[in-house]
């Protein structure tokens, strides 16, 4: 047997562009009109599933499968936009992923639905996922799922993972200063969270979307309903950073004008 | 399929394909309604194949749909629609499934007068505004406005719903989705029709990885070719596919497509309930200039969408739909109610105004066409998203029927059933009542609206005569516009000003003609710019090529009103300080106002500007 069986761990953030307003509701924190937002995949997970799908492409024999724990229109939604970018075969989770949940729980949550994962062979495992997430990044779900799998292995912040003539997987992780802290590792299994890597977004690709799309939908269809039960968790207020917008539009500037800009309107406030 | 790319480089491009039974262009009202329909009949109870597929034997039909925005949350409309279309395709629908549904419980009909004093108002209209106001203590009068006694019934929407357009088919995805037998694709701009002697073989979508000009880069993928043996045209009235039809194959003898309007909105957020119901609906007529109709919708106590259309029989070289709409909500009808609400969400999008009177071919061998591209927007009632998912409904029942009797996706077979439904349909019966309605604006004002009166009461059989004006025909110059307000050598500094910052004009023009500045807020009164950002956000993905397309740039560099510039609902098209003109993706919302307000026609084509099939756009889920 050849190749690798990588679990990429993702779910919906909220479109960047929109406006998220948060509130107190009966049954704790959210976003206001959230079900109204459109989402997107959360970009760290998203950076996790295009270098998932590329090392499959290189390394015959690989699958990839992606778990997803969010509300199941959402995440329907968001697999006719993703859905053409790479292969994959979706574990969905019917579930809150409005960022007011534990990633310890999450992580129970993801961690149960992996072993469940009919044919996944955990000596060939590779366990992705974001290192951080754009609703509220704890920078932990991903250690809790490995530790729940028993994967000792874990590197956080990669940026690029080679997998040498031996077969060892060599792992660029981030340290200060913009430079990585390179590992070898004899191989799977192994987690990694992902920062942003190193690939573009794949374009759409329609006859992956009409592949993939003969086993999303009866993926949801399976969705297993989970309460992420935040009972335990106090909340004692929830806000966003203070906004101030000032916008001008402006083309093909220096880059030191653009720093010397940003400098004097700190400044000025 | 092997092509040239648009450089002329000799290079060669092998293309992938593949093949589906139908192939649809465009996700909106009229294809909500073809699928929803169709979705339902292409399986047994037992789950097997009602409608089998030619291209997998032994499965359903293979449908694809293909949206070019990035969501398919993503559509703009102020929709108040009678919503009978809708009713019998979902006879269960109950607006609570939708946010910001809302039944119609109160419909007003408003003529405001001018407070301000700047609209260009004919002389009888001024008169009668003055008798009004001298009649103000009168119970139909409240702070500049007259409600009229009644609403004609042609106009009327109660029983019907308010909707938000975004949400609404974000719903309709949804649920199709979930039936897990047609697919939707947002985010995937088709290119244009696959066309092989008169048939359609299907579509085929844009390139990714390239340039702005088309050429390739990293990541180059060249669009796919979708075969299909039915291509479901229904990407609106400035979408890439039915406009190549419409040159392709012309239009019927007596069609004309020269009547567009732009309409412009908001949805407007208030901090607290201000008396007016959810599901009150207002039209409005007379201000900012009385050419342009508002609209107020209340989706809920606190969430309203307000918008006006800026018609292209407004001849102004300087009309502006987001200033005009600025103005429209600062009416003080209005403004008493807005004053202290914040943008949630902005957008614009063009109409195609004639009608029935614009109606293409509306099936050849391989292809049909649905919706407002098709002609079925009624211009008297203002109603277009109820008339395009009834003509969506109409063609899936006769999908249904040719596929169940076997026969071909041929003009014929399309002409017997699909254009015999249309014909005997209330989208028609109604467009012909109205297609000759506004056919008087063209005169004068006053004439439109007369003839609007003659033609929905007497069913159509009467209507105000009007010559027929190409769009390019419609622009008077600044001076012509301008001259009893403003000085000819003023009008030249404000014209050179503009072309120095590389800015539109009509700021300058319009304040200098009496209209004031508009007291920014920062919340719901902020700049063109800021409304891109707080209200539509526009995105533009890398990768895709400029889908707005000077032809010949010379013909830009000589003209002198560029109204493009002017008309821009996002600002994407500037004047260029070094000449000509410049067209900037990331501030396009794809409302297409450029393709009609363009001053320079190209023998063959509506105007210099090519618009194309393009990725990116608003990020709005409100509109």
């Amino acid at each position: 047997m050849s190749g690798y069986h990588i679990v990429v761990c993702g779910s919906i953030v909220p479109d960047p562009l929109q406006t998220l307003e948060p509130v107190m509701g009966p049954s704790g924190p959210g976003l206001k009109n959230e079900m109204m937002l459109p989402s997107v995949l959360d970009p760290w997970a998203a950076h996790a599933l295009f270098e998932a799908a590329h090392l499959a492409k290189s390394q015959v024999g690989s699958k990839v499968w992606w778990v997803a724990a969010a509300p199941k229109g959402k995440l329907q939604q968001l697999m006719m936009s993703i859905g053409q970018k790479v292969p994959f075969e979706l574990v969905a989770i019917d579930a809150s992923a409005g960022g007011f949940t534990e990633s310890w729980e999450v992580a129970a949550v993801l961690a149960e639905a992996i072993e469940g994962i009919q044919g996944l062979d955990r000596s060939r495992l590779l366990l992705f996922g974001g290192w951080e997430s754009a609703s509220r990044g704890a920078g932990t779900t991903i250690q809790m799922v490995g530790e729940r799998l028993g994967i000792v292995d874990q590197f956080q912040g990669v940026d690029e993972i080679k997998v040498d003539a031996d077969g060892a997987l060599q792992i660029l992780e981030r340290i200060e200063g913009g430079r990585h802290q390179v590992s070898v590792c004899s191989g799977p299994p192994i987690a990694v969270g992902w920062a942003t890597g190193r690939l573009p977004e794949p374009p759409n690709n329609p006859q992956v979307g009409m592949m993939n799309m003969r086993t999303v939908m009866p993926a949801l269809q399976r969705a297993r309903s989970v309460q992420l039960n935040t009972a335990d968790v106090a909340f004692s207020s929830v806000e966003l950073p203070e906004q101030r917008r000032n916008t001008r539009i402006v083309k093909d500037a220096a880059v030191e004008a653009i720093a010397q800009e940003i400098v004097d309107w700190i400044r000025e406030g | 399929m092997i092509e040239t790319l648009p450089q002329e480089e000799a290079v060669k491009v092998e293309r992938q394909g593949f093949d589906v039974d139908v192939v649809c262009v465009g996700f909106g009202p009229a294809a909500g309604g073809f699928l929803t329909t169709l979705s339902r009949s292409l399986l047994h109870e037992d789950g097997t194949p009602r409608l089998e597929s030619r291209v997998m034997p032994g499965m359903p039909l293979q449908i694809a749909c293909y949206e070019r925005a990035d969501d398919i949350a993503f559509g703009v409309s102020g929709v108040a629609t009678r919503a009978r279309g809708i009713h019998k395709s979902l006879p269960d629908f109950k607006p609570d499934a939708v946010s910001m549904a809302a039944e119609i419980k109160q419909e007003k009909l408003l003529y405001l007068l001018d407070p301000i004093g700047a609209s260009r108002r004919p002389r009888s209209l001024r008169i009668a505004d003055r008798m009004i106001r001298a009649s103000r203590w009168l119970p139909w009068y409240d702070e500049w406005a007259v409600t009229l006694p009644y609403v004609p019934p042609f106009l009327r929407k109660h029983g019907g719903y308010v909707l938000s357009i975004g949400q609404f088919m974000q719903w309709v995805g949804s649920e199709l989705m979930a039936s897990g037998t047609v697919v939707i694709w947002p985010g995937s701009p088709v290119k244009g029709p696959l066309v092989e002697g008169d048939s359609v073989i299907g579509v085929r979508l844009v390139d990714q990885g390239t340039d702005k000009v088309g050429a390739p880069s990293d990541g180059f993928m060249p669009g796919m070719d979708v075969r299909a043996g039915l291509t479901v045209v229904g990407d609106g009235p400035v979408g890439a596919v039915g406009r190549q039809l419409d040159e392709h194959f012309g239009l019927p003898e007596g069609h004309h497509q020269t009547e567009w309007a732009v309409g412009a909105k908001m949805v407007v957020e208030l901090p607290k309930p201000v008396g007016l119901e959810r599901g009150t609906i207002f039209h409005t007529f007379g201000y900012p200039e009385p050419e342009i109709f508002g609209f107020l919708y209340m989706h809920t106590e606190t969430l309203v969408s307000a918008g006006i259309f800026v018609p292209s029989w407004f001849h102004n070289p300087v009309r502006t739909s987001y200033r005009y709409l600025q103005y429209w909500i600062q009416h003080p009808y209005f403004w008493r109610y807005l004053k202290d609400g914040s943008l949630r969400s902005w957008g614009a999008k063009s109409l195609q105004e004639s009608g029935r009177q614009g109606e293409p071919f509306l099936v050849g061998n391989g292809y049909a066409r649905i919706g407002e591209g098709s002609g079925s927007t009624n211009v008297l009632s203002g109603s277009g998203v109820d008339e395009a998912w009834t003509t969506g409904a109409l063609l899936a029942e006769s999908v249904i029927e040719l596929v169940e009797t076997g026969q071909p996706f041929t003009r014929e077979s399309l002409e017997k059933t699909y254009v015999a439904r249309r014909r005997t349909s209330w989208v028609e019966s109604e467009g012909r009542v109205a297609e000759r309605s506004r056919d008087g604006f063209n005169r004068s004002f006053i004439s439109g609206m007369i003839g609007m009166a003659m033609a929905g009461f007497s069913g159509g059989r009467l209507a105000m005569p009007g010559r027929r004006i190409e769009p390019q025909d419609r622009f008077p110059t600044a001076e012509t516009y301008f001259g009893d307000r403003i000085p000819a050598d003023e009008i030249d500094a404000i014209r050179q000003e503009a072309e120095e910052k590389g800015i539109p004009a009509h700021e300058a023009f319009m304040e200098r003609s009496g209209w004031p500045k508009v007291p920014y807020d920062g919340k719901l009164l902020v700049s063109q710019q800021d409304a891109l950002l707080i209200g539509g956000k526009v995105q533009a993905a890398p990768g895709y090529a400029d889908h707005v397309v000077f032809l010949y740039p010379e013909l830009c560099a000589i003209c002198r009103e560029k109204v493009c510039v002017e008309m821009c609902s996002g600002r994407a098209i500037e004047r260029d300080p070094e000449g000509g003109v410049r067209f900037d993706r990331e501030k396009c919302v794809h409302c297409g106002v450029c393709l009609w307000n363009c001053g320079r026609p190209v023998e063959g084509r509506l105007s210099n500007i090519d618009f194309r099939a393009g990725s990116g756009g608003l990020h709005s889920v409100e509109n």
